[in-house]
């Protein structure tokens, strides 16, 4: 378990490959061909202590079956994976005693039982101490507010209501790792700031490391000072945002407004994507010089306003997401 | 950490106390009319297969009971399958406490302990009726056949629960393994095939859940003919089937694939 000297990466993955068989039947007859279906192709990376990091990437791109790897309930194919120094599917039971793991797409706790049964059992599963108990949960209800509900059964309570009671049953036991998947999924505006602010002060109080998957890009931008975008199966960047915006080079929008619509306007090295009356929203490459374009356009048209847009993230993902700039990672 | 999940679901259970009530109830006339059945067999015939009502009903108590206590212990991992099926396997595998016993204690009520009393009734009223040869031997084999039993059928549960990582849909077909176990050890084997038999002593070793220890318990014959020590492998039988069930759950969680998301 525990090796000695320096303390070990929480997360160290190496070449983590995760493959199914699928089995289908070909043509009419009974026969069934196998195919291999590649979830996750070869993933490495490594996360410290302290980290909060976000791995993102399209549906079905492998995020949730590295998940799964993490926390052992899927046995890796191939290569090798270390969570708090454990090897997750054959240490799954003592590795769950050391990290806290949250599904937004489904709840934890017992369904019939109050949040506070559901919680004091997770007392008895984790054999937490009674005073330790006391004083987190004491700690979780004042932070998550869960006052108000902790008597509701579990099925009676709001989405909201129920990612905050879910959150608190993975950290009663005090965990060095939480890992996250899609916890803001559905939630309204206040339970999405709620749960993100507490996220922040968890890893930045408490000091724990926190992976989350999301699609939802307030989460990245709020939240993550490191990125991992993994896409078909592979690892596709591992940064932080300012350099995911550097490296995949995206281009940016140069919105014109001319004096009179009139046809897209023609300049080398430049495309017009989108118009709309006199308002024209031309693509510039990161390599073209803004102030060069502006001065060859005020030229040749009459122009009434201009904007200069930075790629925000959500376009930055989409272009990674489609392939449209290649990219390799680096070793941070 | 088996009880402390029990206690809290049956804590649940006990939101709704006429339900619980009246399903324990049910649950025992339901087991309670198995043996009547019995009965009203032998009210037209003194002899089933060669056996007397005393001894078809000291094979049924037998392996009632063996079934009834290891269907509270872990009848409930038949639901393995449904909790694949939706994924929620995922929530269980993330706990510090084996899926098997999570599995096992979730909907854990009395109402389960409503199969026990019928069963040992039937017992009860057999055992003083039984014209054995009493010896502190036979008298002591007689709970070692029950707890034995209890042993095996628990591994099959675990057996059966193991193939639905495979066979996700396969409830139905891994029930004949248990419900079918505890039907078939009922009633004397001699009332079926010969190859029947041989194969529910070797392959699937029902025959050790109460038969061949009451040949001992009644100092009858063997209709196969196996050695003596057959009858005292009940103990050697149940550790086998606890090996090859655990071995199977292993294998099964290894390859579970979980579902997309």
């Amino acid at each position: 378990m525990g090796r000695s000297g320096t303390p070990p990466a929480m997360i160290e993955a190496v070449d983590v490959a995760k493959s199914f068989t699928l089995r289908r039947r070909a043509g009419r007859g009974p026969r069934r061909v196998r195919t291999t279906l590649s979830a996750v192709d070869g993933v490495s990376f490594t996360v410290g202590r302290g980290e909060f990091v976000g791995y993102l990437g399209p549906n079905g791109a492998g995020k949730s079956t590295t998940i799964k790897m993490l926390t052992g309930i899927l046995t890796p194919s191939s290569g090798t994976l270390r969570v708090c120094g454990m090897d997750p599917s054959r240490e799954r039971t003592a590795l769950a005693r050391r990290i806290g793991v949250v599904f937004g797409q489904r709840t934890t706790l017992w369904w019939d039982l109050p949040l506070r049964d559901s919680l004091t059992l997770i007392r008895r599963l984790y054999r937490v101490e009674a005073s330790a108990h006391r004083r987190r949960l004491a700690e979780l209800t004042a932070l998550l507010e869960l006052e108000p509900f902790l008597d509701t059964p579990v099925r009676q309570l709001s989405l909201g209501q129920r990612m905050r009671g879910d959150l608190a049953a993975a950290l009663l036991h005090g965990p060095e790792l939480l890992v996250l998947d899609e916890p803001t999924i559905g939630l309204d505006v206040v339970s999405k700031a709620t749960v993100r602010g507490f996220l922040e002060r968890l890893n930045a109080e408490r000091g724990t490391t926190i992976l989350l998957t999301t699609h939802d890009l307030g989460d990245i931008e709020r939240l993550c000072r490191r990125v991992l975008i993994v896409d078909h199966g592979r690892l596709a960047f591992d940064g932080d945002l300012a350099r995911l915006r550097q490296a995949v080079a995206a281009d940016r929008m140069l919105v014109v407004e001319l004096a009179r619509p009139g046809p897209p306007v023609e300049l080398d090295g430049i495309e017009v994507v989108r118009t709309e009356g006199p308002r024209q929203w031309l693509r510039l490459p990161r390599a073209a010089n803004a102030a060069a374009v502006v001065a060859g356009l005020a030229e040749r048209y009459e122009i009434s306003d201009i904007a200069l847009r930075e790629a925000d993230i959500e376009e930055v993902l989409a272009g990674l997401y489609r392939g449209d700039h290649a990219y390799t990672p680096t070793p941070p | 950490m088996y009880a402390l999940l029990a206690w809290t679901w049956t804590r649940a259970a006990a939101q709704y106390p006429v339900s619980m009530l009246l399903l324990s109830l049910a649950t025992a006339v339901v087991g309670a009319l198995d043996a009547v059945g019995i009965m009203l067999l032998f009210a037209h015939t003194p002899r089933i297969a060669g056996f007397t009502a005393a001894e078809v009903l000291f094979l049924y108590g037998t392996s009632a009971l063996a079934f009834g206590i290891s269907d509270i212990l872990l009848g409930g991992a038949e639901r393995l399958g449904q909790h694949v099926r939706e994924g929620t396997l995922d929530a269980l595998l993330v706990r510090p406490v084996s899926p098997l016993v999570q599995i096992a204690t979730e909907d854990f009520s009395p109402r389960r302990f409503g199969k026990l009393l019928p069963a040992a009734l039937v017992l009860g009223l057999a055992l003083p009726r039984l014209d054995a040869p009493w010896t502190a031997g036979r008298v002591a084999m007689v709970p070692l056949m029950v707890a034995c039993g209890t042993v095996i059928f628990a591994g099959l549960w675990v057996l059966a629960a193991s193939l639905q990582f495979v066979l996700v849909d396969s409830h139905g077909a891994t029930k004949s393994l248990t419900y079918g176990g505890a039907f078939l050890t009922q009633y004397p084997l001699t009332l079926f095939a010969r190859d029947f038999v041989r194969g529910v002593t070797f392959a699937v070793p029902l025959a050790f859940v109460n038969w061949q220890p009451s040949l001992y318990v009644l100092d009858r014959p063997d209709p196969l003919g196996l050695p003596d020590a057959a009858r005292f492998a009940a103990p050697a039988v149940a550790a086998v089937v606890c090996a090859v069930a655990a071995v199977a759950w292993r294998t099964g969680l290894r390859h579970y694939r979980s579902t997309g998301s």
